[in-house]
């Protein structure tokens, strides 16, 4: 069988924030292709490894690969080419309020394309059609409801068709309903345009439904402590923190499932 | 009513009657050491939750595992244990006291720190001023027309009131003074004067930094907590390219044309008060106030204009692009966007007034 393309890959990274060190020896793959999951209860570094792996904060130490090129070391321009080819969907859609939807996509093209305006458009509305808010170009993000604002934030990211999509918190206050919108969205992208996408979350329903892969981050152990498939993981949990987040507190006893 | 009664290594706390907030519940320390704490209900008429307080904070110290319940009503039972399923945190996280020159060091580390950050920014400002001369700076129009609108247009009213009332103080305090020496006709000439010369760069830029400034730090510091600051870095976009230019520009643009107004408002307001208080003709007054107009005292006027337009717009948007994360922080960084422009416009007012001097202007 031949081996699955790695996209992203990280080599005992530490992150944290100033002198503080929240999570250490980071190493994982990220396969071409996947839909990855970091995983972990709240406060113990998820968002900080997504802020690091996009670039926004700094990593204390380790490397990061991604697409073959050392991003850590990376010069700001060879940075940019790296960026560019990612797109992030943040907390709260994270759209620019002053501008409407259209302009909010229209912004990264017009950035980093040289295509003429008329164009543009047309990509922008395809983008808004694609999240399902084909017509609403010229609202503003006041004007919608925050599972819109989410799903116009992903129109946002794919707007360059990028190879790596990172969410933060998809399903961070949405109701059920959005919320599975949202995670078959996410499964509908990666599969049409096998985009890898990569997941920072602690909501149990989305990690069983989308997750092909996860990282597991423990607090107390200041690592990873479980890694794998979420489904699998639950079927043979390797140890008491990861199946108690699985099961939502369920008691651990060994030798049972 | 609660009996506590030692019996080696068990401490039995005997509960009945009537219990409630006023009950009293004396365990000494000693008492509790490595003990096993049995909390017995007897014959207990009434309870309430103000007890389970008392009993909580006699016994938060203690382990759990050194807790046993016997009966004691349902209820009861359930909040303590709820309440004792955690052990208590004890102080071993609290921060040691520091000394005084720990903190001396400290407060000159932050300052160094945030003064390299200061002149980064400034820096990161300059750069995208030489992108912007190059054409390649990154900025959409309309925001700068939305800025413009909002610091030109709308100001008009406020900086036109200001103007007038300082322009009215000016010349009844002076007139009050040189009516002394007979000269009151000379009011003309000192409200054109300091008007032109500094107090209408002055009073307009104190009004900017309150008005446009905070509005500058409050719109990007929202920016931050909504995380667009962050989407802006990640889409590649240069934040000082992006917002602070057209809020550089704008009010570059609004401020020679407010100090215009501001003198022409300043010298109305001293009209007034000249006519209507100390009567001395309206003709007279325009003449005094053309013979003292001088060309370089505007634009040394419109100069400090241009200063504190800078000033303003980099203070607003250093303390919105610096902002944290939460409502507090905005609050906090529109404090400080209009302090430090107010202070940075008097230390700027103070360097050009040297260097006029020197320069004999």
């Amino acid at each position: 069988m031949m081996k699955p393309e790695t996209i992203i890959r990280t080599e005992n990274l530490s992150i944290g924030y100033g002198h503080k060190v929240i999570m250490r020896d980071l190493t994982f793959d990220i396969p071409k292709g996947d839909i990855f999951i970091i995983m972990g209860g709240s406060g113990c570094g998820k968002s900080t490894l997504l802020r690091t792996l996009t670039g926004l904060i700094p990593a204390h130490t380790g490397r990061i690969w991604i697409q073959e090129k050392d991003f850590i070391n990376a010069r700001p321009k060879e940075k940019l080419e790296i960026i560019k080819r990612s797109g992030i969907l943040y907390q709260g859609g994270a759209l620019f309020s002053s501008m409407t939807l259209a302009e909010n996509v229209a912004l990264p093209l017009q950035q980093y394309t040289a295509y003429r305006r008329d164009k543009i458009e047309q990509i922008v509305s395809f983008k808004l059609a694609l999240v399902g808010l084909a017509g609403y170009e010229d609202y503003y993000p006041s004007e919608i409801s925050g599972g819109m604002r989410k799903r116009a934030g992903l129109a946002r990211a794919l707007a360059l068709d990028p190879e790596i999509v990172y969410f933060d918190e998809p399903s961070a206050g949405l109701d059920p309903v959005s919320s599975k919108n949202l995670d078959d969205l996410i499964l509908e992208i990666n599969k049409t345009l096998g985009t890898t996408i990569i997941v920072v979350t602690h909501e149990l329903a989305s990690i069983f439904a989308i997750g092909k892969n996860s990282i597991f981050l423990d607090k107390t152990t200041q690592t990873i402590s479980a890694r794998g498939n979420p489904a699998a993981l639950l079927e043979n949990p390797p140890n008491e923190q990861i199946y108690e987040f699985l099961t939502r507190g369920a008691q651990y006893e060994k030798g049972t499932k | 009513m609660v009996e506590v009664k030692t019996a080696g290594e068990r401490v039995i706390c005997t509960l009945k009657g009537v219990l409630d907030g006023t009950t009293r519940f004396d365990v000494s320390a000693s008492h509790l050491r490595d003990k096993k704490i049995e909390l017995v209900g007897e014959d207990i008429e009434q309870w309430n939750t103000d007890f389970v307080v008392v009993v909580f904070n006699a016994l938060k110290y203690v382990p759990k595992a050194y807790i046993t319940y016997t009966g004691l009503p349902e209820g009861m039972e359930q909040l303590l244990r709820l309440a004792f399923q955690v052990p208590y945190k004890q102080e071993e996280n609290a921060r040691p006291q520091e000394s005084f020159l720990e903190r001396v060091g400290d407060w000159g580390i932050r300052f160094c720190r945030s003064v390299k950050k200061g002149c980064g920014f400034i820096h990161a400002c300059w750069v995208s001023c030489l992108r912007q001369l190059s054409g390649k700076a990154v900025y959409r129009a309309k925001d700068f027309w939305m800025v413009l609108g909002d610091c030109g247009p709308k100001s008009i009213l406020i900086v036109s009131l200001i103007s007038f009332m300082v322009g009215l103080i000016l010349a009844f305090v002076g007139a009050l003074q040189l009516k002394t020496f007979g000269a009151q006709i000379y009011v003309a000439s000192l409200v054109t004067i300091g008007m032109t010369r500094i107090m209408g760069a002055i009073m307009t830029g104190i009004i900017m930094a309150g008005r446009t400034g905070a509005s500058y730090a409050a719109t990007i510091g929202t920016m931050q907590v909504n995380e667009e600051l962050d989407a802006l870095q990640t889409m590649g976009i240069s934040r000082t390219d992006f917002l602070v230019l057209p809020r550089i520009n704008a009010l570059l643009l609004a401020m020679p044309i407010l100090i215009l107004l501001s003198d022409f408002m300043g010298i109305l307001g001293g009209s007034f008060v000249c006519v209507l208080f100390w009567d001395i003709p309206l003709s007279e007054y325009i003449k005094y106030t053309i013979n003292s107009f001088d060309i370089i005292n505007f634009l040394v006027g419109v100069f400090h204009g241009l200063v504190f337009g800078v000033v303003i717009a980099l203070c607003g948007c250093y303390f919105g692009v610096n902002c944290g994360r939460n409502a507090d922080s905005v609050g906090t960084a529109t404090t400080n966007a209009v302090v430090y422009a107010i202070v940075w416009m008097i230390v700027m007012t103070g360097l050009i007034t040297l260097i006029c001097a020197k320069m004999g202007i």
